[in-house]
C-alpha cells in the first residue's frame, strides 16, 4: 500500500480519536477529500519541480505512534534556549509532553491545540480562526488540516505581552521504525499584542522522521510577532512547514528561518496583508551539505496600499547539497505604494552543489517600489587572499567570510541568547573555532 | 630581510614582472615608484604570495629563507605584511576582532597561547591612538561603510598590531586628503626601527615627504629600470616618466 493510500484509510481509525460532531471535523471531512482528488505533489507542478517526494512515499510511515515515549529533561536540554527563561510546549513522538512543557493560562493562552479543539472555552475563537488563512487547495496543507487534532495554540488578547518567549519542540524518539508527524498550530496575536516563538524540530535518532506542519498566524492591528525556525535536524529527518500568516493594520510580523540541516526540508512561507502599514519580514540562512535539500517558497500577497515586505535570504550549499529558492509576490491592484523588497543571495562550495533560484512578480498597481536579486557566487578571491596576507589561515579566512556573508540576516534577530545560539550553529556548521565568540 | 633575485611572474599567459632584482635591509625605507601598468602591485602582491600570479622564474628570500610555496598566512606570521590598496569589507566581523583573530593565529603558528584579553585591550588603546583612531570605530565592521582615508588608516592600525618584520604599502596615499596623509605617514614613522623595514610603492612623490625613503626605484614594464636615492622621486616628480622609457629603449 503507498502512503497515500495508507494515509486516506487511516482516516477512519483517526475519526474514532476525535469528535466528529465538531465542526471542526467538516473541516478536516473536506480536507482529506481534497488530499484523496489530489494525492503527493508531483514534480510535473510548477511549484514542485525541484523538490521530490517520491523517495518519502517509499517509505512505510507509522501514521500513530504506538507508545508514548518518556524523555528526560537532562537529555535533551541542549536543544532547549536553555539560557533563558522561556515557555515550552513539547511534544514527543506527536504526543503532548506535560512533563518537558511550561504552559500557561496566566493573562495569556499559551498551550494545546486539543485542548482549544475540545473545550467550549475556545469554541468560539477556533470558529473564527481555525483553517481560515491556511489554504484549502494546497494538498500538503490539507492532508495536515484532515489530522489536525494535536500542535501549538497560542493566544495573546489585546495590548498583552507574554513575560517570555514561547518555544514550540517536536522531539522524535526513534520509538518508531518510520513516523509521520502533523503538528498543527494556530496563534493569535490580538489588537497591539507582542510575542517571540522559537520552533524546533528535532530527532534523536538516525531512524526515519516526516513532518508535515502547519501553523496559522493572525496579527491584528498593531500586533507585532517574531517567529524563529530553527532547523538543524538529522539526515534522516524531512520536514514540510506550512505557514500561513494574516496580518491587518500596522503590524509587523517576522520570520526567520535558519535551515542547517535535514534531508528534505520545504518551507512554505505565505503572508497575507489584509490592512494598511503592515510590515512583513522573511530572513533566512541556510547552510547545508552532503545530499540535503533546502527548498524556501514565500509568497506575499500585497492586498491593500502602503504596506512594505522584506526578503532576505543567504544560502551556502556545500557536497551535492542542492537548495531552491522561489520567491513570489503579488501586488493587487488597489495596492498602491507598496514597497516590495527581495534578495537572494548564494555561494556554493563545491562543484556539486545545485541552487535554483527565483522571483517571481505579479504586479499589478503601478505606483510601487519592488525590487529583487538574486546571486550565486562562490567565495571572493581577493578578500580570501586578504585575510590569509592578515595570518588568517585558508580554512578559517573561508568559514570568515561565510559567516560575514550570511551574518546581516542576524541583525533582526530580537533574543540575544537565541543570535548567540545561532551564531554559535553557524560557526559549528562551517567547522571552525574561530579567535571570538561570534 | 629581503632579497629578490631576477623574479619573473605572470598571470594567466601575461607576464608581468620580467626580472626583478631588489635588496632590501633591515632599518630601510624603499620607494617603488611607476606608472600605471608596470608592475608594482603585482610585485607586492607576488611578495606577499597571493596564488593567482604564477612565478615562472627567481625567488624571494625573507631572512635568508626562500619563501617559494608558503602560503600568504604563513607568510604573514614569519613578518611579511601588505597594506592593500583596496581592503576588502567584511560585514558582521568588527575591526576589533578581526584583530584579535589575527594576532591569536599569528600567535598559535608560533605556539604561542592566545594573548590574554588585557593585553589585548592594551594594545589596542594603544595603538588606536597613534593612528588617532576613535575607539567606536574599532567596533564597527571591517571597512564595511568606511571612506577611502579610514580605509587606509586602518591599514595602518593592522600594521601596527602586528608588528610586521617587512611592511609593503600599497598606493596607501590614493584617496588620502593631506591631513590622513599625515596621521598615516606619522603612524608609520613611529613603526620603523633599525630591526624592520618599509616598501612604499606610490605613483606620487606627495607621500614621500613624509616617509622619506632612503632608497627609489622605478619599476617599468616589469623590471626596475632605474634605482637612486630620494632625489630620484624628485626628478620623477618634475619630469613625469616618458624620459625613463626613452631611456631604456635606447
Amino acid at each position: 500500500m503507498d502512503l497515500k493510500e495508507k494515509l486516506v484509510s487511516s482516516f477512519l481509525a483517526f475519526e474514532n480519536s476525535v469528535d466528529v460532531d465538531h465542526p471542526v471535523h467538516d473541516i478536516r471531512s473536506e480536507a482529506i477529500k481534497n488530499f484523496e482528488t489530489k494525492g503527493f505533489p508531483t514534480k510535473k507542478e510548477e511549484a514542485w519541480k525541484y523538490t521530490s517526494l517520491n523517495t518519502l512515499q517509499k517509505i512505510d510511515f507509522s501514521i500513530f505512534p504506538k507508545k508514548e515515549s518518556m524523555l528526560e529533561y537532562r537529555d535533551v536540554k541542549k536543544y532547549f534556549l536553555h539560557e533563558i527563561d522561556t515557555f515550552k510546549i513539547v511534544f514527543v513522538d506527536g504526543v503532548y509532553s506535560s512533563f518537558l512543557s511550561e504552559t500557561t493560562h496566566d493573562g495569556v493562552d499559551v498551550c494545546l491545540m486539543s485542548s482549544a479543539l475540545n473545550k467550549p472555552m475556545y469554541k468560539q475563537i477556533i470558529d473564527v480562526y481555525f483553517n481560515k488563512i491556511a489554504s484549502k487547495v494546497d494538498s500538503m496543507t490539507s492532508l495536515n488540516t484532515a489530522f489536525s487534532k494535536e500542535g501549538a495554540y497560542i493566544y495573546i488578547p489585546k495590548n498583552k505581552i507574554p513575560k517570555k518567549p514561547i518555544e514550540i519542540v517536536h522531539f522524535s524518539t526513534g520509538n518508531e521504525a518510520a513516523l509521520l508527524l502533523q503538528p498543527r498550530n494556530l496563534i493569535i496575536a490580538e489588537e497591539n499584542a507582542e510575542m517571540q516563538i522559537i520552533e524546533r524540530h528535532q530527532s534523536l535518532t538516525a531512524n526515519e522522521v516526516f513532518t508535515n506542519s502547519v501553523t496559522e498566524i493572525f496579527a491584528a492591528k498593531n500586533a507585532n510577532v517574531d517567529y524563529y525556525k530553527v532547523q538543524n535536524d538529522l539526515t534522516t529527518a524531512s520536514l514540510i512547514d506550512n505557514t500561513y500568516i494574516d496580518q491587518k493594520d500596522g503590524s509587523v510580523v517576522k520570520v526567520h528561518t535558519f535551515s542547517f540541516g535535514g534531508k528534505l526540508t520545504r518551507n512554505n512561507l505565505n503572508f497575507y496583508q489584509n490592512g494598511e502599514r503592515i510590515d512583513s519580514t522573511m530572513k533566512g540562512v541556510t547552510i547545508i551539505e552532503e545530499k540535503q535539500h533546502v527548498d524556501h517558497h514565500t509568497l506575499v500577497h500585497h492586498i491593500q496600499p502602503n504596506c512594505e515586505s522584506h526578503q532576505d535570504y543567504k544560502g551556502i550549499y556545500g557536497e551535492n547539497a542542492t537548495g531552491v529558492f522561489n520567491g513570489k509576490i503579488i501586488v493587487d491592484k488597489i495596492a498602491q505604494k507598496t514597497n516590495a523588497f527581495q534578495q537572494n543571495n548564494n555561494i556554493l562550495v563545491s562543484d556539486k552543489a545545485t541552487i535554483n533560484t527565483k522571483p517571481q512578480l505579479e504586479i499589478f498597481a503601478d505606483d510601487v517600489k519592488c525590487s529583487h536579486g538574486c546571486t550565486i557566487g562562490q567565495l571572493d578571491e581577493e578578500a580570501l587572499f586578504y585575510l590569509q596576507s592578515r595570518g588568517i589561515p585558508k580554512k578559517e579566512a573561508r568559514a570568515l567570510l561565510m559567516y560575514a556573508f550570511a551574518n546581516n540576516v542576524l541583525e533582526s534577530v530580537r533574543i540575544p541568547e537565541l543570535k548567540v545560539r545561532i551564531n554559535k550553529l553557524i560557526a559549528n556548521k562551517l567547522g571552525v573555532r574561530l579567535g571570538f565568540d561570534l | 630581510m629581503l632579497k629578490i633575485n631576477n623574479l619573473h611572474a605572470r598571470v594567466e599567459d601575461k607576464e608581468i614582472l620580467k626580472g626583478i632584482n631588489l635588496t632590501v635591509n633591515a632599518g630601510e625605507v624603499h620607494a617603488i615608484m611607476g606608472p600605471n601598468g608596470s608592475g608594482k602591485s603585482t610585485l607586492a602582491a607576488v611578495i606577499a604570495g597571493k596564488e593567482e600570479f604564477e612565478v615562472t622564474e627567481g625567488e624571494v628570500f625573507l631572512e635568508g629563507e626562500n619563501l617559494e610555496d608558503t602560503s600568504p598566512e604563513d607568510r604573514a606570521h614569519k613578518g611579511v605584511f601588505l597594506s592593500f590598496q583596496y581592503p576588502v569589507e567584511i560585514p558582521g566581523v568588527s575591526v576589533t576582532n578581526f584583530m584579535k583573530t589575527a594576532i591569536n593565529e599569528s600567535r598559535k603558528a608560533k605556539g604561542l597561547e592566545d594573548m590574554p584579553a588585557k593585553d589585548m585591550l592594551k594594545l589596542i588603546r594603544e595603538k588606536s591612538e597613534l593612528l588617532e583612531i576613535d575607539r567606536k570605530f574599532l567596533s564597527r565592521s571591517l571597512n564595511e561603510g568606511f571612506s577611502g582615508g579610514e580605509k587606509k588608516r586602518n591599514e595602518i592600525f593592522q600594521m601596527a598590531m602586528l608588528e610586521p618584520k617587512l611592511a609593503i604599502l600599497d598606493e596607501t596615499d590614493s584617496g588620502l586628503d593631506i591631513d590622513a596623509l599625515r596621521i598615516v605617514a606619522n603612524g608609520v614613522n613611529k613603526l620603523k626601527s633599525k630591526d624592520n623595514a618599509v616598501i612604499v610603492i606610490t605613483h606620487y612623490q606627495r607621500l614621500l615627504e613624509y616617509i622619506v625613503p632612503d632608497f627609489v626605484h622605478v619599476l617599468h614594464n616589469g623590471k626596475i629600470v632605474k634605482s637612486g636615492n630620494k632625489d630620484l622621486a624628485l626628478e620623477l616628480e618634475e619630469k613625469g616618466y616618458d624620459w625613463l622609457k626613452q631611456e631604456t629603449v635606447i
